[in-house]
């Protein structure tokens, strides 16, 4: 075993895996990663599954300490200064930190969340199917809250020795977040869909895992106000009456008393949720046969990381040609997450 | 055969649509809601991972790569021809439910018998003489919403939340009632508190009111809440199902 304590931590820093679907009508929302290709390439870098449960970290100063053992660790996501031990280390690769060990994630320059992700996998019992936290529940494992200073998180000691990158790592081209209009569209005027498609918002400083508030012009109904609840998704773009959108995120309510025009699509929901506070968003309507393309897509690619890995080059190791030509490594040690 | 309209059926993004029958708050509508989550939950359909029924809708969560939209729109039009409503009833089941009314407990009670004109006694009478229809659990984990509130408790939601509710919370929001399992926030206004818990995850069932149960309440003293409270939290439902 292994052990972590955090030391200086983020706000909005929790473990998250790939969520607990399945319990809407209970009035639970699923919670897990917000950027659930980020969490897969660190996991895969990682050895592990995909959906795994990592550390999902917060935007501001995070030291998280090796006390016990070695981990081997992977990060992916926000862009910011990242070392071991005082030593840069690059995303998206496997890295060894040892007890006495600091782990540090400096404030990100690019992007909002990070996901740390251990070889070992953090210890804990899935709470209905999944690790991930839903702090208003007060549901998730091993704490049933975002992580604090002093919090101790045990690992499995499983390390490889073999240090692994991602071949081709998936990169963010930025543009326009795209949405499936629906199913309130119809409650906004044409004139009304028309400014929320041609302006610039802006992430509000209220956001948080609930929901992204927006800041820009105000968006009336064409309908009465009187809106009878209804179920939401992830991505859902509501407008409540202050004219002022809200998309909603993973810890959302699953129903809403409020219109939709609109819910990002699930290509693009990780990359939303990756734009900082005070960051500008444009968006724009697409087909929801396009948008499923695009699911589809992304569905496939994160399942094809795991058959993209390859032996980091490292000449203290003393890696020949030879060793290299088959570097292409095939699932190594791919077992399933601890959960 | 429905005997409604036709429901509309919209998508919500690439992964759920909603199978709207209407834009009110009725008991016929919300039969032919939880007549089509009924269908849908007997199929256990492989790429359809979440049924979510609500007022007016049926919120259908499906994965993309086992069911394009169209193939969902194609379903759900063979799952309302081939529905039944005489095969499909709500559970019919009705519960009794103990609340602690006013007091510290029903902060907003006095201001409520104010706008009726009348005293914090007759609400709670007024309040606790209906028999409520579950027609929704949603917003959060075990949050009862209940239809057939008394036009003369109505009241408009607060224009500023209250940060903090707790958990147990018997509600007034508009024309409608709830019960809020957990505690949080809320716009709504307190009259009481229930000693039930809506959600617990450590019970079977985790979820006590489904759609389509009615209830009803009647009044109990602090000692009782606390006592009940108590009992509660060792799983017991301390609701009483009567029918």
């Amino acid at each position: 075993m292994a052990q972590l304590l955090i030391g200086r931590v983020s706000p909005a820093t929790s473990i998250q895996d790939a969520g607990r679907p399945g319990f809407q009508r209970f009035g639970l929302a699923p919670s897990g990663a917000l950027d659930i290709v980020s969490l897969a390439v660190a996991n895969a870098v990682a050895g592990r599954h995909p959906s795994a449960a990592a550390i999902e970290v917060g935007p501001l100063l995070t030291q998280i300490h090796v006390i016990d053992g070695s981990v081997g660790i992977a990060v992916c996501g926000a862009s910011r200064p990242l070392r071991i031990g005082g030593r840069p280390f690059a995303p998206g690769q496997l890295e060894i930190a040892r007890a006495g060990d600091a782990i540090d994630l400096g404030p990100a320059v690019g992007g909002v969340f990070s996901y740390v992700a251990v070889s070992g996998g953090v210890v804990g019992r899935p709470v209905l199917g999944s690790m991930s936290v839903h702090a208003r529940a007060g549901l998730g494992s091993p704490f049933s809250r975002p992580l604090t200073s002093g919090d101790i998180l045990e690992c499995g000691a499983r390390l490889s020795e073999r240090r692994v990158s991602l071949i081709d790592a998936p990169a963010r081209t930025p543009g326009s977040i795209r949405v499936v209009l629906g199913p309130q569209d119809d409650y906004f005027a044409s004139e009304t869909l028309d400014v929320f498609f041609r302006s610039t918002w802006r992430i509000s400083p209220v956001s948080d895992r609930m929901g992204y508030r927006l800041i820009g012009p105000q968006l009336r109904h064409r309908k009465s106000a009187n809106f009878i609840s209804d179920g939401t998704v992830n991505g859902s773009i509501q407008v409540p009456g202050n004219g002022q959108p809200l998309v909603l995120q993973p810890e959302r309510g699953t129903t809403g008393g409020y219109p939709k025009l609109g819910v990002i699509i699930t290509a693009d929901q990780g990359r939303f949720a990756q734009i900082p506070l005070g960051g500008g968003v444009e968006f724009e309507a697409i087909g929801v046969r396009e948008a499923q393309d695009l699911a589809i897509s992304q569905a496939e690619m994160i399942e094809s990381f795991r058959s993209r890995l390859r032996l980091i080059r490292d000449s203290s190791q003393g890696f020949t040609l030879d060793n290299i030509a088959d570097a292409a490594v095939n699932a190594i040690d791919f077992d399933q997450a601890i959960v | 055969m429905i005997e409604q309209p036709l429901p509309r059926i919209l998508p919500c993004g690439d992964s759920a649509v909603s199978v709207e029958f209407g834009e009110c708050i009725s008991e016929q509508i919300s039969d032919h809601v939880l007549a089509l989550d009924r269908v849908f939950g007997d199929r256990h359909h492989p790429a359809i991972q979440e049924l979510v029924p609500t007022y007016r809708a049926l919120c259908i969560h499906y994965d993309p790569r086992g069911l394009r939209f169209d193939e969902v729109v194609a379903l759900v039009h063979q799952e309302l021809r081939a529905l039944n409503l005489k095969n499909r009833r709500p559970t019919g089941r009705v519960w009794r439910v103990p609340v602690c009314y006013g007091g510290d407990h029903g902060i907003d009670l006095g201001m409520l018998a104010e706008r009726a004109g009348t005293e914090p006694d007759e609400i709670v009478t007024i309040h606790s003489a209906a028999t409520y229809r579950v027609y929704m659990i949603g917003f959060s984990a075990g949050f009862t919403y209940l239809g057939g509130l008394d036009t003369r408790l109505a009241c408009p939601r607060r224009a500023e939340p209250r940060i903090y509710t707790p958990a147990g919370s018997v509600t007034i929001g508009g024309e409608q009632t709830a019960l809020q399992a957990l505690a949080g926030p809320t716009g709504w206004h307190l009259i009481g508190k229930t000693p039930v818990a809506p959600f617990r995850l450590d019970r079977e069932p985790m979820l006590l009111f489904e759609p389509g149960d009615n209830i009803r309440f009647f009044s109990i003293g602090e000692k009782d809440l606390l006592d009940m409270e108590k009992a509660s939290a060792a799983g017991e439902f301390v609701a009483e199902l009567v029918v």
